[in-house]
């Protein structure tokens, strides 16, 4: 549905995307992940020929960006990160003048619009002022012109960004509903949302795509190992050595975390080490606390490779 | 066409769903108005001061002259204030708010969004323009005015309106803040308006190349009466021109690598 060819854009002689390629398949809903100023606006902003690439081209539903703006412009739906309203319009009357512009058909526009407007939880909002909606109507009403001529690709910058927890999740569910029938991309620098909503994750720093993945498998590779926290009353250096004698152990350490020292163990994930290692420490002669296996999250994942092209 | 009538529908009922459509005709209609009344009274006064006089005397007294052209006049001026504060919020006002961004992810050509917005603007100038030509109704209720310069003011004033409005919305494409939109297209007016005053001392090429830059002396003559076709291709022009560059303004930051 979305082939990203080599794209370059700069600003000047400041590199905002860098020479990114990835592909986006029909139905998928793919996160972009990355820091505050990676490029991930200026790679959606590109992608709805809002700006102009570079370098390099891509092309939406077969139709390229620069030969044919206006055919793929009639195919996506944009969300930007602040959603683009008219305070002083009306929410139906603004959707009506959205959906003008993006060629709905005069013959059922209105009923196309009530649709739209009950998915996004705006039917009883149709005559107020959009100036005068909260922060969470208007992210829906955002929503709503985005989807409002059921284009194939719907891009969302930070889609999520400023509203309160119950809204964030009720957004969320509102991006699951559309993907079923569309092709969905948003961004985000929120971690857990990534793993939430996406089918994949593209993360880009300084430009770049520094992985493509599924969140299972980026957080399995970067992982390799299952890590236990596990707090034992007694000499805390017995511990440690006496857990390293474990056979197919990768690494014991300790650290210090609220004033108290934690054992934290390193094992492969071949198979459940609780057991063995509840075991070990009793076997050891200490008292078991608290041991807490440590999943490696998004967070620490998306770290890692952001923070890992500085140090070279 | 639909969509420049989307455009243009949308900026419609942004004037005339806020103040500005009725603050900026009230204005207008107040000033102008305020001077009409004055020119009228005055040209009472010339009338009693002379009914007594020969009537050779009293035959060079023309309300057309003395109500009518001050009256077109006049408005040059005030339209100069009163544009730049209906095509300021244009493209300023969409770039603020991040609307800007719709419009150029939609299927629409910015030709088509600049077009209707000018039409727009068009539209309100001459519904303001309409209703000040009224008070030329009034009075011809109580005076014989001869209706050839009206037509011939009005159709100066309409094709004025059109190259003040498109500098308008040139300087409003520039910039993101209204207010420099606002004063940027006043002074871009303010210069169109004096230019020719460096006429006088400048030489033979110049002095007409100054004098045709000069947007109200194109008016003057029609005011008087003369409807000359250079006028009218300079103020359509004009209008050509300024819409011209502002599409190529919008359209060369897509392509600026």
């Amino acid at each position: 549905m979305i082939e990203v060819d080599h794209l370059t854009k700069q600003y000047g002689s400041f590199t905002a995307v860098d020479d990114i390629s990835f592909e986006v398949g029909k139905g998928e809903i793919v996160g972009f992940l990355g820091p505050n100023g990676a490029g991930k606006t200026t790679t959606m902003r590109v992608l709805t020929c809002f700006l102009p690439a570079s370098e390099g081209t891509a092309r939406i539903a077969g139709f390229d960006i620069f030969d044919e703006p206006l055919e793929v412009k009639k195919r996506i739906g944009y969300l930007p990160e602040s959603p683009p309203l008219y305070r002083d319009m009306h929410v139906q009357t603004y959707l009506d003048f959205v959906a003008s512009i993006k060629g709905v058909p005069k013959t059922g526009r209105t009923d196309r619009i009530v649709e739209v407007m009950g998915q996004c939880g705006l039917s009883d909002r149709a005559g107020q002022l959009i100036g005068q909606l909260s922060k969470g109507y208007r992210q829906r009403v955002g929503l709503a012109q985005a989807i409002v001529h059921k284009p194939d690709v719907i891009i969302m910058d930070e889609p999520t960004s400023g509203l309160d927890p119950n809204q964030i999740i009720e957004m969320r569910g509102l991006i699951r509903e559309l993907a079923k029938e569309r092709t969905v991309i948003l961004s985000t620098h929120i971690l857990p949302e990534v793993e939430m909503t996406c089918d994949r994750v593209i993360i880009i720093n300084n430009g770049k795509i520094e992985a493509v993945d599924t969140p299972e498998n980026l957080t399995a590779n970067v992982r390799g190992t299952a890590r236990f926290a596990v707090r034992v009353s007694g000499d805390v250096s017995k511990a440690v050595s006496g857990l390293a004698t474990l056979p197919d152990i990768a690494d014991v350490s300790s650290e210090i975390r609220d004033g108290e020292t934690v054992v934290l163990v390193d094992c492969p994930t071949d198979r459940d080490w609780g057991p063995i290692l509840s075991a070990k420490v009793v076997e050891l002669g200490m008292g078991l606390l608290e041991m807490r296996r440590e999943d490696l999250s998004l967070e620490e994942i998306f770290h890692a490779l952001t923070t890992r092209e500085e140090g070279v | 066409m639909g969509n420049i009538l989307a455009i243009f529908g949308k900026e419609m009922r942004s004037y005339f769903g806020s103040p500005v459509a009725y603050v900026m005709a009230g204005v207008f209609l107040l000033f102008t108005g305020f001077v009409f009344r004055n020119q009228v009274l005055e040209f009472h006064d010339m009338s009693v001061f002379l009914q007594f006089a020969e009537y050779e005397q009293k035959s060079r007294l023309n309300v057309n002259e003395v109500v009518v052209e001050s009256f077109f006049e006049f408005q040059t001026f005030v339209w100069m204030i009163v544009i730049p504060m209906l095509t300021m919020r244009l493209y300023a006002e969409e770039k603020r708010g991040g609307t800007y961004e719709l419009l150029m992810t939609s299927p629409i050509t910015s030709g088509q969004i600049l077009m209707g917005k000018f039409l727009a603007c068009y539209v309100l100038y001459v519904l303001i323009e309409v209703f000040a030509l009224g008070y030329l109704g009034i009075l011809s209720m109580y005076a014989r005015i001869d209706w050839g310069p009206v037509f011939s003011g009005a159709l100066g004033v309409l094709l004025q309106g059109g190259a003040f409005i498109s500098v308008g919305i040139l300087a409003s494409s520039l910039t993101e803040n209204q207010i420099i939109a606002a004063v940027l297209s006043f002074f871009m007016l303010i210069l169109l308006w004096i230019i020719d005053w460096a006429a006088r001392f400048a030489d033979d090429v110049l002095f007409v190349v100054l004098k045709f830059l000069s947007l109200v002396e194109h008016t003057r003559d029609m005011i008087e009466g003369v409807v000359d076709t250079h006028d009218i291709v300079f103020f359509m022009s004009a209008t050509v021109f300024f819409l011209f560059v502002t599409h190529h303004v919008l359209e060369s930051r897509r392509w600026r690598a």
